[in-house]
């Protein structure tokens, strides 16, 4: 195994329909127009030296070692900036040529450190490759005139650090600042020699810097480097394999030295980031080898015992004979799992076929109850298929951009940096969300229209929104007569067209204004590419389903489905949403989202499983807690969740989970559950497994092993040897097995393999016989389900509001460096940007309130209360206050209620009716947890391992 | 030249909200605030910053990039003096030496009995050079004796202001 080394062109290759052809250095070339002659070059695998250029960016022509002669032009241009044309004859190594770039090297040189032996640059190093390439032998200049050598290094970022003394001023990283990521926080300080790279006035971690780490994939010296190449050295050997953070599901190589992780570098042929990453998949891994993974099995009888490490062979064993035992004693149905959307395709698609043919019920579910569930079932109602219609490319074509309920550039920061990259570029904006968002004013970007509307309204808008394309006559009514059911949208449209519908009678629900309700609804029906992409903020609702809906019919009505630059488009949180859904993870469907209740369907899995299958569907996760309660459901397998942190209503969780007999939590931490659990089973993380994760763009990215499992045991295997000690046998011998078997039952999935994924990279399903290569772009010609189905949208307002009791109304989010429960994110240096979750609320409330910027402030609702530090800020509009889960401690979900949409019990995390007012101690659950932290979390010392 | 006035975030927002909605108007909004100031607070970063929206770097670049652009407080007056191409051919380099060795003043250096001379390179007035610029007055035909009695004018001026 090697280091993997993609090519750089040094310039984009530009998409054009015309091609033109060249000479360069004897030989023809043809390229398409626009490209320049040093990539022209490099297609041929001429490499022209070359220091400010990269493919990744635009050509910028400023270190001149790129020179080259054309014939019939004066001098020497640079290869960069000079597009290729039809006829041109280049010459790329001559004599001339080669002491022009000497003298521009020997400049160079001559105030640069010459450590190279001790550079921790030292062998991925592209001046010391240069230098290599131009032949320089010697530096007339010496080395003692003016120089910038005593620069001071910049160490205050965690993960990487800034020695200008090492610095060329090649603008690499201020460009890609500006161009790839689009936070512009580097600048050159100064003019001439005095020219110095700069995050503007301060440090980095001061700075408007986000730590997506372009700049320090840009940079090709030691400039700015990761401190755990400085810590470790260069790599030796990498694979590339998909991050496990947010739904984008980015691509990057993990670079190794023997079995230690030296870094992530996103890689530039991952299809869903194309080179790109964030904070959290490019830098914040050091979770997987932190000291508080738990690597042994446990099981304890009661959880106020102290947990015992036991082998895996008595882990198993136990945990089969406890969930024999309450199945014999309390039946068949009372037991049941919860699949994790963090885990991969193939480990959900074994828990669940667990479930199903060795517990013999369909109680499973996934966490994606508590996410995107209105997705899957809105998105099938009106489209026919649970998942979103485009591939992210295909922003780069949207002329209007919808975002409702998300908040990309920290949820999604990689699509974030390439929504806002469109939008530079021109493409208009429509955002939807209680709060000022970053996407509503970032540098270089300004939303079009901000639609601030009170929490809960999502219905009311998107009515009012469609309300508007109908009565002002901008249906696309080529698309609708010919694509849809027109009697459904007929019903529709007089249903939208009522005055009750318009942005007139609405505003007094949603309080965003009617015209300018009426100015983005034109604004989104005028283009012929109008996108729309959105969040939790539209699913976790008690109507987010209807949402989805609302949504599929705008674009259904104006025509923006089924070509690139439209769409509906979901913005999955987790890096498996998509896979879990796909691979049966709800109670009511089998893999493919294919019902229970469906013959046929059962009958396939029945021949290949030799089991019968249960046609009823089985429990939802409220249910399975709400059944807890009750008495009738006892045994609970939760797969790499919190459910005891991310799950509404914490203390109704935590009362079911008391409630049962056997809770099993695999996971990779003694996580918030895992205090309520019986056994406990070491997970495995991302780079200790192989199999595949779904993005939020149905992409098949493979998870590639880069290390053993840390525990000595595949997560697959576990459930292959529980279901064993079940009595049920399946048998695999790697996860492509478990692929083949999927593909073997479930249509979509028909075409995939291991073979296609390593050759094409990735894959979009439905990838099939009639789509052998995927499918980027669903419902071109024909909706999947043949029609595209009008659903109507009546808005029914939330029952939780505020009045005078709780006069706020408290929605909750994420920001950019923590991931969801922070398990992870917690476990790495990302703590520095949060250190705890804070409760937003906007100046006016606070004043009120005579809360000030820092206050001790508890957040009460009639769920429960918990206490938090304010943050004063006019992000918020006045009567909404916000928070984050991302610390166990802070109780976010202590105060959340459990009520939850009609169709598919998604928690309405997004409103909930609250007081906040200033207190001097934290809330009774916050002091009960911190003590059972430490009570419900004790190890037996068994070994010294364990006493470390 | 008006006399700088101390630092104002309120006179600072409107000096920069009027020019904002010019094309290009960074550089003028920068000028303006040099122009009441005497300077460029580093408080005004964020606040052309926010205006305009675009990044706080994008803004230091820009100050930073001018050197006429003065990132602290005037202790005093300024006359630049240009040594470009078209004055050095009229005897500039000669005339800045005699003025550094007459007055004890270093070009580029400090302030020196209140007047700092600066660096300029072409005042648009190459013919008649060499030429210097005082309190927006152009002076040109510059020998020794004209630059010193310049110099001496703008210490006094410097003086009256304290």
């Amino acid at each position: 195994m090697s280091l993997i080394q993609e090519i750089d062109f040094g310039t984009p290759i530009r998409i054009a329909e015309r091609t033109v052809t060249l000479t360069i250095d004897g030989e023809q070339v043809s390229v398409p127009e626009g490209t320049s002659v040093m990539a022209a070059a490099m297609s041929r695998g001429v490499k022209i030296p070359k220091l400010c250029a990269s493919d990744n960016l635009e050509p910028f022509g400023s270190c001149r070692l790129c020179l080259v002669e054309i014939e019939g032009r004066r001098g020497t241009p640079a290869s960069c900036t000079t597009p290729a044309e039809n006829g041109m004859v280049v010459h790329t190594q001559n004599e001339r040529l080669a002491k022009l770039r000497r003298g521009v090297m020997e400049l160079y040189i001559s105030d640069h450190p010459l450590d190279c032996l001790t550079c921790s640059a030292n062998g991925n190093c592209e001046l010391q490759d240069a230098a290599g390439e131009v032949g320089l032998r010697e530096v007339r200049y010496g080395y003692k005139g003016e120089n910038h050598l005593d620069d001071v290094k910049d160490e205050s970022n965690p993960y990487f650090s800034y020695d200008p003394s090492k610095c060329i001023v090649c603008s690499r990283c201020v460009r890609a600042c500006e161009e790839v990521q689009g936070t512009f926080a580097l600048t050159i300080e100064g003019r001439g020699f005095d020219s110095r790279v700069k995050p503007g006035p301060t440090n980095f971690i001061e700075s408007e810097c986000v730590s997506c780490g372009a700049c320090v994939q840009a940079c090709p010296t030691a400039t700015l480097i990761e401190k755990s190449v400085i810590e470790r050295g260069q790599p030796e050997h990498s694979l590339v394999t998909t991050c496990a953070y947010c739904g984008v599901g980015c691509s990057f190589k993990a670079e190794m030295r023997g079995d230690e992780l030296v870094r992530m570098v996103p890689y530039k042929a991952g299809q869903a980031n194309e080179g790109h990453s964030c904070v959290k998949g490019r830098f914040a891994y050091g979770y997987a080898t932190h000291k508080d993974r738990m690597l042994k099995p446990m099981i304890r009888a009661r959880i106020t015992d102290p947990w015992r490490e036991v082998s895996w062979e008595e882990a198993i064993s136990h945990t089969a004979s406890e969930l024999k035992r309450l199945q014999a004693q309390y039946g068949r149905d009372s037991i049941g799992a919860i699949t994790s959307s963090r885990c991969t395709n193939e480990e959900v698609f074994v828990l669940q076929k667990l479930v199903r043919a060795a517990f013999g019920n369909n109680n499973v579910d996934t966490c994606a109850r508590v996410c995107h569930s209105p997705t899957g079932y809105g998105l099938k109602m009106t489209l026919g298929t649970s998942a979103g219609t485009q591939d992210f490319a295909s922003v780069d074509y949207a002329d209007v951009m919808l975002v409702i309920g998300a908040n990309p550039t920290d949820g999604h920061p990689v699509f974030g940096s390439r929504m806002k990259k469109r939008l530079r570029a021109g493409a208009k904006l429509i955002v939807a969300d209680p709060r000022s968002i970053d996407l509503v004013r970032t540098p270089h970007v300004q939303a079009d229209f901000h639609l601030q509307l009170k929490p809960g309204t999502n219905v009311a808008l998107v009515n009012s929104l469609a309300h508007v394309i109908v009565t002002e006559g901008l249906v696309n009514e080529a698309f609708v007569r010919e694509r849809c059911d027109l009697d459904e949208f007929e019903t529709w449209a007089r249903f939208i067209a009522l005055a009750q519908n318009s942005p007139e009678e609405m505003e007094q629900y949603t309080g965003v204004p009617a015209k300018d309700v009426r100015a983005a609804a034109r604004l989104y029906a005028s283009v012929k590419n109008a996108a729309i992409y959105y969040g939790l903020g539209v699913t976790e609702h008690s109507q987010g389903s209807t949402t989805v809906m609302a949504l599929a019919n705008l674009a259904m009505a104006t025509g923006n489905i089924g070509h690139v630059g439209a769409g509906v488009n979901p913005l999955r949180g987790q890096n498996n949403v998509q896979g879990s859904c796909d691979m049966g993870s709800f109670p009511h469907e089998l893999p493919g989202y294919r019902h229970v209740s469906d013959d046929a369907t059962r009958e396939t899995f029945q021949a290949l499983w030799g089991v019968e299958i249960d046609d009823e569907p089985g429990l939802r996760i409220p249910n399975m807690i709400d059944e807890a309660v009750a008495g009738n459901y006892k045994g609970l397998f939760v797969q790499g969740e919190d459910i005891a942190q991310s799950d509404p209503n914490t203390q109704h969780i935590t009362s079911g989970l008391l409630a049962m007999e056997c809770v099993i939590v695999q996971d990779l931490f003694l996580n918030e559950t895992a205090k309520y659990a019986h056994v406990f089973l070491p997970g495995c993380s991302f780079l200790e497994k192989d199999g595949t994760f779904t993005n939020a763009e149905r992409r098949i990215n493979r998870v590639r092993k880069v290390m053993a499992p840390l525990c000595g045991k595949d997560e697959w295997r576990v459930f292959i040897e529980l279901a064993h000690a079940m009595g049920y046998e399946m048998d695999y011998s790697h996860p492509s097995e478990i692929m083949d078997e999927i593909a073997a039952l479930t249509p979509t999935f028909a075409g995939v393999s291991y073979a296609k994924l390593d050759e094409m990279g990735s894959v979009q399903w439905p990838c099939n016989e009639a789509a052998p290569y995927g499918t980027p772009l669903m419902h071109v010609d024909r909706f999947v389900g043949g029609k595209g189905h009008f659903m109507l949208t009546e808005y029914v307002p939330t029952r939780e509001r505020s009045g005078p009791r709780f006069p706020l109304i408290l929605t909750t989010g994420r920001i950019l460096s923590q991931y969801n429960v922070g398990a992870q994110t917690r476990r790495t240096e990302n703590g520095f940007w949060h250190k705890e979750d804070v409760l937003e609320i906007h100046p006016f409330d606070a004043e009120q309130r005579g809360i000030v910027d820092g206050d001790l402030v508890s957040v009460v609702s009639r769920s429960g209360d918990t206490a938090l530090r304010a943050k004063i800020s006019d992000r918020m509009q006045p009567g909404v206050v916000y928070t984050t889960f991302h610390h166990p401690g802070s109780g976010a979900n202590v105060v959340t209620t459990d009520n939850s949409d009609w169709a598919t019990n998604c928690p309405e995390y997004k409103v909930t009716a609250v007081e906040a007012r200033r207190v001097n101690s934290l809330s009774t659950w916050q002091e009960r947890n911190a003590e059972e932290d430490v009570s419900l979390r004790r190890v037996l010392e068994a070994t010294p391992d364990a006493a470390e | 030249m008006t006399v700088p006035v101390a630092w104002d975030e309120n006179l600072a927002n409107e000096l920069i909200n009027e020019r904002s909605g010019l094309e290009g108007a960074m550089l003028p909004i920068l000028h303006a605030l040099q122009e009441k100031f005497g300077y460029v607070d580093s408080r005004a970063v964020a606040i052309v910053a926010n205006t305009l929206n675009v990044s706080r770097a994008e803004v230091f670049g820009t100050i930073s990039f001018y050197h006429d652009f003065k990132r602290q407080p005037p202790l005093g007056r300024t006359i630049k003096l240009c040594r470009a191409e078209a004055c050095q051919a009229r005897g500039a380099e000669e005339l800045a030496a005699h003025l550094e060795k007459s007055e004890g003043v270093q070009i580029d250096g400090g302030y020196h009995n209140g007047v700092r001379v600066e660096t300029a390179f072409c005042l648009g007035n190459c013919a008649l050079g060499p030429n210097a610029l005082f309190d927006g007055e152009l002076f040109g035909k510059l020998d020794p004796q004209s630059l010193r009695e310049l110099f001496a004018a703008a210490s006094r001026k410097a003086g009256a202001r304290q």
